[in-house]
Order: C-alpha cells, then structure tokens, then sequence
C-alpha cells in the first residue's frame, strides 16, 4: 500500500480501508461489458467462418428476401465496416507519419494522398477482378474486394488529418519530447497520437458516415462479367430492387437503422466523448458530450484489464527501444551527399510520373475517339451543374434552421446527433424508393433524379451550422441585441459570418459527397425499368458495368479532375479566406 | 462634489425598484440571484456596483439593458418600464465581445446602421467616435490584429457612436493588463471630465476596489446570496484622484471594511465566525487553489504582519485584485485558520500553526480541518468511509449538491472540494471515471 493511503489509515483507524480487497468485487459496468465483449468475440468467430468458405457454396446459398435473415446480413455488412476501419487506421498512423518524416516521401505521398481523395470512390470497384484472382474460387477475394472499396472511402482524410496534426505539433510539445530523448515509438505513443487524436476522431467519424453508403454499394457489384454478391444488407437491397419488393426494401432499412444505432451508441458517442481527453484547450462551443459506453469503458476493470495489456505492449516497445543516443555532431559532408540523393529520388519519381502517364495515354486513345473525351467533360459539366444546383439549394435551405437551431442551445443537444445520424445513413437504401416514385409518375428522370445525390450529403451542411451557430458567444449575441441589430443586417453582419467558416467545411463535405453519389444516383433501376440521367456518373457506372476498362479509367480521371480543380479554385480559397477572417481570434 | 448635487435635483434616468431575478433549478425550486435590488442612476454621475462574484452584478446590468426580464420588480428608464433592449442604454463588455469579421469601422457602425440613418451620418459619426477615443489610422484592421487595450478602446467607440443616455460597463478593464487598464482608465476619465462623451451617466460593474474609488461619485456593495445591495458608500473626492491620498486610502479601507462585513443578524451567540450563509453542505465554494491559500497564510505571518494583516495592504503586497483575495481570505476563514473582520485577516493559532510546520504536518493539518469545518468534504468522506468499495461516483454528490445551486456553481464546487481534498490527501477523484475513492495511487 502506498505511503499516502498509509497516512489515510492513521487518520481513521477505526475503519480501515481494505483497498485491495474491494479490487476483485465485479461492478454492474463489469457485466454490462462481458456480455458485450464476449458477444463480440462469439459473433466474430461465427462470421469469419463465413469467410473462407469457397465462391461455389455463396452461390448455391443465395440471399433470400426473408426478414429473417436480415440481422445475419446487418451483422456482415457491419463487420466489413469494422474491419475496413481498422485498416485505415494502419494505413493512417503508417502513410502519414512516413509522410510527415520524410521531406522526400512527402513531396509524393502528400500529392498523391489530395488525388486519391477526389477519385470517385465506386471507381475502385475495378479493382474488385484484381482481388478476384488473389484467392480463386474463395470468398476471402471478394470479402477483401468490398473491404477495400470502403477502405478508399475512408482512410484518405484519416491520413490527411493525421498527416495535418504531425506537422502542427506545437514547437514546445517539440522540444520537450527531444529535450527528454524520446525514441521514435515513444514520441508516437506518447505524444504524435494524443495530439492528432481530437482531429482523427472527427474524421474517423466522417469516415464511418460515408463508410456506410459505400458498404452497401460494395456488396453487389457487377464489373463486365464479373459479379460479386456477398451476403448482406447491400446484396439483400439489390434483391429487393430486381423483385420490386417494397416490404423488403422497408426491412432493409430498419435493420441499417438498427445497426447505425448500434454503432453509434458503442463506437461514435464514445470516441466523440473520448475526444474531449486530448484536447489541448477546451474549444468554445464544442458540446461536452457523454457516452455510457465511454463510462462503461472507464468503470469496468474488465475493459480496464485490456487497456492495460494494450498500454504493457506498447510500454514493452518503449523498454525494446534503443537507449538514447547521443546525437551524432552533424557532419559538414553530408549535405553534398544529401543534395545527391536528393537527385537520385527525384529522378526516380519523375520517371515513374512520366511511364505512368504514357500508359494512361496509351490506353485511353488506343480505345477511345478524341471526340468522346471531349463529350464526357460535356457530361462532367452536366454532373457539375447538378452539385452546384443541390449545394445551393440545400444551403438555402439549411442554412436558416441551422442557424435558429443553434440559438436555441437545447433545441441544438437534441437536433445535433440526429443530424449526424442521418448523415451516417446509407441513402443508397432509399433510392429504390425514390425511383419506384419516379416510375409510377413518369417523371423526367434527368431532373429527379438528381436530389438522391445529395440525399445522404446535405446533413453535413445542417450539423456544421448549427455547430457554428452555437459557438456564437454570449456576449456577441447581446451586443446584436442591445445595439438593436435585427432582421437582414443581423443575418448580413452577426448570423451569416459567424457560420460561415462552419458553413463551408459542410459544404466541402457535402459536394465531395455528391460527385461519389452521382456515379449511384445517376443510374437507378427498379425491376426490369432502368432510369439514366445524362452526366458523367452515368457515364461511369455504365462503363464499369460494361467491364469496359479504358472508358472507366477515363470516366474517372475526368470526374477526379474536375473535383480537384474545384476544390482548387472555389473550395480552398473559400476555406482559407473563412480560416483567416471569420474565425474568432 | 457639485456635480453629485446637480445630480440630486435632476430627476433620475434610470429607477429600479424591488427587482428580483431567481432562475428555476432543475428540480423546480427557484435560485434567487438578485433579491429586492433598488438603484437610481442620475444624469451626471458614475455609479460603481461592487461586489463578490456571484453576487449577481452582471445579471443586474443584463436587467438594465433589457436583455433579461427582472422575475419581479421593474426597472423605469426615463419613466417607463424597460422592456426589451432599450435605445438609449449601451453597453461595454469585458470580454470586448467584438465581431472578429467586421473591421473596426464596421463594428463602430453597427449600431447606427441598426438605427436605419443615412449612410453619409453613419460614416461621419463613426469617424468621430474613432477619432475620439484615440482609434485614428486604425479603421480598416480587424479586430484580432489589435491589442487588447486597443480592441476595448473599439468596444467604447461602438458603445458610445449611438450617443446613448446610459453607458453600462461590465468589468470593462479587468481582461487588460495593469498599465493598459490604468491608461484606458484615465483617458476615460478625462474625455467624461471635459464633458466630450455624448453620455449622461455611467453604471460600471467592477471587482476592483481601487478602480470603483478612483472612477466612481457613488459606490453601492452587493451581498452574495442572494445578491443585494448592502450599503452605499458617496465619493465625494475631487478629480482627478490620486490613489496616494490619504483620504482615498481611507475611502478603499472603508470598502474593504463594507466589504467583509458580518452580514446583519449572524452576530448572534454561537454563530461567531459562521460568516457562511447555512454552512451547510450545500455552500458554494469558489474554486481557490492550495497553493494560493498556503501563500496567504504565509504572507500574512512574516513580518511586516506578523499574523494580520490589513485587507489593502496584503492586496496591493501581493498583487492580489479582490476577486482572488476575497475567495482565498473567506476560504481560510471557513478552514478556522483565519479571520477575516473590518477589513483585516487575522490568522488563528491553527494558521501560526500551519505556518510553522512541515509539508507532512501541514497536509495532516489541513485535512483536519478539511474535514472537521468543511460539512461537504466531511461528508464525502463519511460516504466513502461507509460504502464497502469505499468509492463513490461524482454524480452522487453533484446531485445532492444541485439541491442547493446552479449547476455551475455545483461544478465549481466539486472541484475546489476536489482539490482541497487532493491536496489533503483525505480523499482521491479519478477524473477520467469520475469517481471518488480512499486509494491514492502508488
């Protein structure tokens, strides 16, 4: 027993306190997490069978339209998520400290990090034959192929933002690690991970969102004549379409509903609530949120017993380490060596860059005639005028109840995780419900089609503006009020600035969103019915049904440049201008 | 001075009568912040409200402005009853509260772009404003490119540009350092002396003693729970001031004497030194940290004190404004190594006895008295003492304790007791599962 406890007893020796004793006494939260543990660890088990079993038996078990499979297939769907999210946690905490280490690998990964983010994500699904021919015959390579798809969905702003917070570490944080020789696996541990975490957290959350509506897209795909249909909620909607079954449709979403739920109560609520630990400085506005998951985390020495073998491992890392070293003197000759090696890489890159584009080159004009690529930025800049259209409705509208939500503080805690639920919901299963509308009514598919684009996206601009709204300090409010600023000048001079900064980080969020659904949005089928609109997600998702590479490739290539090129010349200065004025101090 | 007494035969600008303001508690009963609060404010002159924090100062200020109805009572400017932001009174804030996307041009013109004017008089009275409280060449920088004398001389400029009768100031120098806050001070006093502000009279909110006496013609003193006014203290010395005059530390020695004052009716047998309204578990604490307390404890045991000391000087020794000074002085009371009376602190033979010892010994000591004279940390210690795990959650306490105070209040509670009791080792709180136990770690 410790000294202090010591001092305790002397204090009150007729009721000694028997510490160690109580230490093995279960608490209700003990319960509560063994149960959920080792749920965990039986459902786990029984789906990862389900994974080495081989193509031939997927087929002869189709999925079936009978609700009572469906939690079967939730639970699948659900586990496809997970394990995609702990891969692009790898990816993150490998990619982005290699990227923030290296001035060389930066000056690569960081480029490539801002592309691979504005591919159209259902564009990777030409890799699925690539998985494929990984495992013949098995259903790992499909597994892996549709884990892969809401990979690319989710670990490219997890990079970023970890990349972001390593290069942000505040120059005392800095030097206290060096002053203190820290060892690369400490420094990570100790003070890389804390820092990035509130940040990471936030876009892990993004991730889950979109994550959702790319599983589903994932678990049946056709690529030419290849065609993937793994077992679950994805697989079990595109039944429902083929079967014009509107019941089974409704089943399908209550069980998402179910699952997003459960997701959001075991893992979202936690992290966000966690966030608050690794906060440098409390952030004004930000709401304290509360998690029973997260104070089941922290009560039960069950859960506490693995956060324990989790921190000896990572302390057994730090004891492995080398002893510090003394820092070598820098020597004057390795800068000549440096500048060298400097050329070496760069010559390298350079030739890599230069086959790469020689090989799009080659195969875009070997296939396709110079007036096509001329007609799919024709479609490009329909798709385009759809976004814009969308984003500047679903600002005019959302814009204005943000604001009065936010306000209204209580109104704010109760209307804030609806919002983000619903931006976690995979839209994708309401298209069929949609479009048997669009059907039934005859309606010009070119035009209604186009708001399932923004659907699931336009949450964001609502969540961000109401954060923004409510992070209007006291007291700028009552200077409004007691200098009787009202109607157009106080939207003009107070409402809009304050959320505007707010405003744009939903929106960027928002339109990115929309180019990745328009590739879903863009075509719809209902039963043997298959409506188009004219844009480049149509464009794609023909081409990628077709199996026809080089007009995939190119489909793409165009959709990613027109993003980046957006994102260039509106979204960033936007962004930054936001940044530099609007922001309080 | 004259102009008090011009003052008297004016009729007054603004009258509050009876006001009450209570917030309803989350149970349902009702939290009185201001009790039966009368004030008279009348053309020519600076009132100061003094008091402790929480003492409901701002939330009477917020009343005046019209940003928040009184729960009884009425506040008459001009004559009739304010209701809703009043034209005519405007306010300074302590934080600055500038919009951090308007310039500085644009924030002065607000409020006169409010008012719907020509644009051409909008521009020429902020102009002037500008020019008059010293912003010149600055028009075009936005607020976080200023410093903070610079950014509050902007919350004067926009307070005054729409020539408002009443100008309320809510701590307005206490967010500036001490050279800034006495040049801002002075340069305010000035323009007010050669009649250049297009103001009648001012209501200044402060917890600085020597700023209220420096500024102010008449000075009323808020109880804390419930706040009310307790006694009123005229100034009636010549500007400008010099806080080395004699009479003027005289006038500060007498606020301070108001100020730790024995509320009437708690002088009755028995109750000596029971200065805390129902010591209770249910008194609010303010969060004052161990070293602070052992600070004072020290500083008014060496000489030139030699175990009391005189409330100003100790303030002015230790650069201590009242805000940090009341709490510290008022916990040490409520621990009995202290007393605090006339405007003096006298330390008990418990607090000669802190001082003397060793950290062990002061530790044991304080835990003592932690426990023998402070009923919340007595009582957390009896919970853990009996429950067999000898832990207990915060939320079990925080309850009891919103019985008795706002939510807020109930936080900042908890953690002073927290941290009173880390300090004394008498009890340990694991912040991360929000529990309270005996184990200390390792």
């Amino acid at each position: 027993m410790s000294q202090a406890s010591g001092k305790l007893d002397r204090m009150r020796l007729e009721q000694p306190i028997s510490v160690l004793k109580t230490r093995y006494v279960p608490g209700r939260w003990d319960v509560i997490a063994f149960i959920l543990v080792f749920g965990l660890f039986a459902y786990l088990g029984a789906t990862a069978h389900a994974l080495t079993g081989s193509l031939a038996h997927l087929e002869a078990q189709p999925v079936s339209l009978d609700p009572r499979y469906l939690p079967g297939y939730a639970a699948q769907t659900a586990l496809r998520m997970l394990v995609a999210m702990v891969a692009s946690l790898l990816f993150t905490f490998t990619y982005a400290t290699l990227a923030a280490k290296s001035r060389r690998a930066a000056s690569v990964l960081v480029p490539l990090l801002d592309i691979l983010q504005s591919v159209p994500i259902l564009g990777f699904s030409i890799t699925i034959v690539f998985f494929l021919s990984l495992t013949p015959g098995r259903v790992a390579g499909a597994e892996l192929a549709a884990i892969f798809l809401v990979f690319t969905s989710q670990a490219w702003n997890m990079a970023f933002s970890f990349y972001h917070s390593l290069r942000s570490i505040p120059d005392e944080l800095d030097e206290a690690a060096r002053a203190f020789q820290l060892g690369p696996w400490m420094r990570f541990w100790r003070l890389e991970v804390p820092f990035a975490m509130p940040a990471l957290i936030w876009n892990m959350m993004m991730s889950m969102s979109g994550g959702w509506f790319f599983v589903v897209a994932a678990e049946a795909i056709s690529v030419g004549h290849t065609t993937v249909t793994l077992p679950g909620v994805g697989s079990y909607i595109a039944l429902a379409i083929q079967e014009r079954s509107l019941a089974a449709i409704g089943w399908a979403i209550a069980a998402m509903f179910v699952v997003i739920l459960i997701y959001d109560q075991l893992l979202f609520r936690p992290l966000t609530a966690s966030a608050d630990w690794f906060r440098l400085e409390q952030e004004a506005g930000l709401m304290p949120s509360r998690s029973w998951a997260l104070t089941m985390m922290r009560r039960s020495r069950l859960l506490g017993f693995g956060q324990s073998l989790f921190g000896s491992a990572i302390q057994l890392g730090f004891n492995r380490g080398a002893a510090p070293k003394p820092t070598p003197p820098r020597a004057a000759a390795s800068a000549a060596r440096g500048r060298l090696v400097d050329v070496a890489w760069y010559s390298a890159v350079a030739a890599i860059v230069a086959l790469g584009a020689w090989r799009i080159g080659r195969l875009v004009m070997e296939h396709i005639p110079l007036a096509e690529v001329g007609h799919v930025f024709g479609l490009g800049f329909l798709t385009l005028l759809r976004v814009v259209v969308l984003i500047a409705l679903a600002s005019v509208i959302w814009v204005p109840i943000g604001v009065h939500i936010g306000m209204r503080p209580r109104l704010a805690r109760t209307v804030q995780p609806i919002a983000q639920f619903l931006a976690a919901f995979p839209v994708n299963l309401l298209f069929p419900i949609v479009v048997s509308g669009i059907v039934v009514l005859k309606l010009n598919p070119n035009i209604w089609l186009s708001p399932l684009m923004i659907l699931g996206t336009q949450w964001y601009i609502l969540f961000n503006v109401i954060v923004g709204a409510s992070s209007l300090s006291a007291d700028l409010r009552y200077v409004g009020e007691n200098l009787g600023v009202r109607g157009w000048l106080w939207w003009r001079r107070i409402a809009l600035p304050a959320v505007f900064p707010f405003y744009v980080t939903g929106a960027i969020t928002a339109s990115g969103g929309s180019w990745n659904a328009s590739i879903v949005a863009e075509v719809a089928n209902w039963g043997s019915k298959h409506l188009t609109a004219a844009g480049l997600g149509e464009y794609i998702a023909d081409a990628t049904s077709a199996g026809d590479f080089p007009r995939t490739v190119l489909g793409i290539a165009v959709m990613s440049l027109f993003v980046v090129v957006l994102n260039r010349l509106v979204w960033r200065p936007l962004y930054e201008r936001a940044e530099r004025k609007f922001r309080v101090s | 001075m004259n102009a008090n007494a011009l003052a008297l035969n004016l009729p007054p600008l603004l009258d509050a009568r009876g006001v009450c303001k209570s917030f309803r508690k989350p149970d349902g009963d009702e939290l009185v912040v201001l009790d039966n609060v009368n004030l008279t404010l009348r053309p020519g002159e600076i009132v100061g409200l003094l008091g402790r924090s929480g003492s409901g100062k701002s939330t009477l200020l917020r009343l005046i402005a019209g940003l928040d109805d009184p729960t009884s009572g009425v506040v008459d400017y001009q004559g009739t009853p304010v209701a809703g932001p009043a034209h005519g009174i405007s306010m300074v804030f302590q934080s600055f509260a500038l919009f951090p996307w308007l310039t500085v041009l644009q924030n002065v013109q607000l409020g006169l772009e409010a008012l719907r004017l020509p644009e051409a008089e909008i521009r020429k009275r902020s102009l002037q404003a500008i020019d008059l409280i010293g912003l010149d060449g600055f028009e075009s920088a936005y607020p976080r490119e200023l410093s903070g004398g610079m950014r509050q001389r902007v919350g004067f400029a926009r307070a005054l540009v729409v020539h408002p009768n009443i100008l309320l100031m809510d701590e307005p120098f206490s967010a500036l350092d001490v050279l800034t806050a006495e040049t801002l001070r002075n340069d305010f006093l000035d323009l007010w002396g050669e009649g250049q502000l297009p103001i009648r009279s001012v209501l200044l909110v402060t917890h600085n003693i020597e700023e209220a006496v420096q500024m102010c013609d008449r000075l009323l003193i808020f109880s804390t729970n419930p706040g009310r006014v307790v006694s009123e203290i005229p100034i009636d010395l010549p500007q400008p001031r010099s806080p080395l005059d004699p009479r003027f530390r005289a006038l500060v020695e007498r606020v301070y004497v108001e100020m730790t004052a024995r509320p009437r009716g708690e002088h009755r047998a028995g109750a000596k030194s029971e200065r805390f309204a129902g010591t209770g578990i249910g008194t609010s604490l303010i969060h004052v940290s161990s070293n602070l307390l052992q600070g004072l404890i020290e500083a008014v045991s060496e000489p030139p004190y030699n175990g009391k000391a005189d409330l100003p000087a100790i303030a002015q020794a230790l650069q201590l404004e009242a805000d940090e000074l009341f709490p510290a002085a008022d916990a040490l009371q409520m621990l009995r190594f202290a007393e605090v009376e006339g405007g003096d602190i006298r330390l008990t033979e418990a607090g000669l006895a802190f001082t003397r010892s060793e950290t062990d010994e002061r530790k044991h000591l304080f835990a003592r008295h932690l426990l023998t004279y402070v009923p919340l940390a007595a009582h957390i210690r009896r919970v853990l003492d009996e429950r067999s795990s000898h832990t207990a959650p915060k939320s079990r306490f925080f309850d009891e304790l919103e019985d008795y105070m706002a939510e807020e209040a109930a936080e900042r509670t908890l953690r002073t007791i927290i941290s009173w009791g880390r300090y004394a080792e008498a009890f340990a709180y694991d912040d991360q599962r929000q529990i309270f136990s005996l184990e200390n770690p390792a």
